[in-house]
């Protein structure tokens, strides 16, 4: 799976570059999140503008690293999420689960 | 006159090794398909991400099922007809009772379970039946 990651502002940001989030590559998005998590990251920002399409696993791999994020105390946030992508955490609610941002420019403003 | 124009029929049959590197494939016929379908009155584009969705959690569902043969595959079939667009996707593992999948709670989010709550909230109607040495989940959508 391509993954950018970049420091910005003391958040990880997570670009993600795929299309797709589905069942062959969510389980690598889940335990690098998770590593990042492990290795001491506490807030990050996860960047989906790329993505056009996620799947119920890609959704679980996000969740996972929403609760692990959360145990140790740290965030994780989604930000530039396309339509379509978006009405899926619509459907199952999850919108009202994670902090969801326009862009990156709106996740700085906020953490100001 | 002409008359109206209306879906063509079309088969589409995919048998593919039991690997979710195919399960872009599949959903991206889905996708393609959807965006065919000129008498489809609703949100095409939400269409076509809704059978990309659905033919993804179905084949994800049969792969998983499935015992890890090699030589093991799933077929999907994909079949319109007039206003009625129907998915069958056959696996050889050893079942799952559809109706004992329980709906996702809400307010306490799990990572699992929700590939059948997708299929069965954004379609007509599923079952899940054993024909000879196969399951067979079947999805309709009625396309008004």
């Amino acid at each position: 799976m391509n993954l950018n990651l970049e420091k910005i502002n003391g958040c990880s940001v997570l670009f993600i570059q795929e299309e797709r989030i589905d069942a062959h590559n969510s389980e690598e998005l889940k335990e690098y999140i998770l590593h990042l998590i492990e290795q001491g990251e506490n807030t990050i920002i996860v960047q989906l503008e790329r993505v056009r399409f996620i799947d119920s696993s890609g959704l679980g791999a996000l969740l996972s690293g929403y609760k692990n994020a959360a145990a140790k105390s740290g965030k994780l946030a989604l930000s530039n999420v396309q339509p379509q992508v978006l009405s899926m955490f619509e459907l199952t609610r999850l919108n009202r689960v994670f902090e969801i941002y326009v862009d990156l420019n709106e996740v700085f403003d906020n953490e100001t | 006159m002409k008359p109206k124009a209306c879906n063509a029929d079309i088969q589409v049959d995919v048998i593919i090794p039991t690997q979710t590197k195919y399960l872009d494939l599949i959903g991206s016929i889905g996708e393609r398909i959807g965006k065919e379908l000129d008498d489809f009155s609703g949100d095409r584009e939400a269409l076509a991400y809704h059978l990309n969705l659905v033919l993804t959690e179905a084949t994800t569902n049969a792969i998983k099922h499935a015992y890890n043969k090699p030589e093991d595959t799933v077929r999907i079939s994909i079949h319109i007809q007039e206003s009625e667009l129907n998915i069958k996707v056959y696996d050889h593992g050893q079942g799952f009772d559809l109706e004992t999948v329980p709906m996702p709670d809400f307010d306490h989010p799990k990572e699992g379970g929700m590939g059948i709550f997708f299929i069965k909230t954004l379609m007509d109607s599923v079952t899940y039946t054993r024909q000879g040495d196969c399951n067979v989940l079947e999805i309709i959508k009625y396309l008004k």
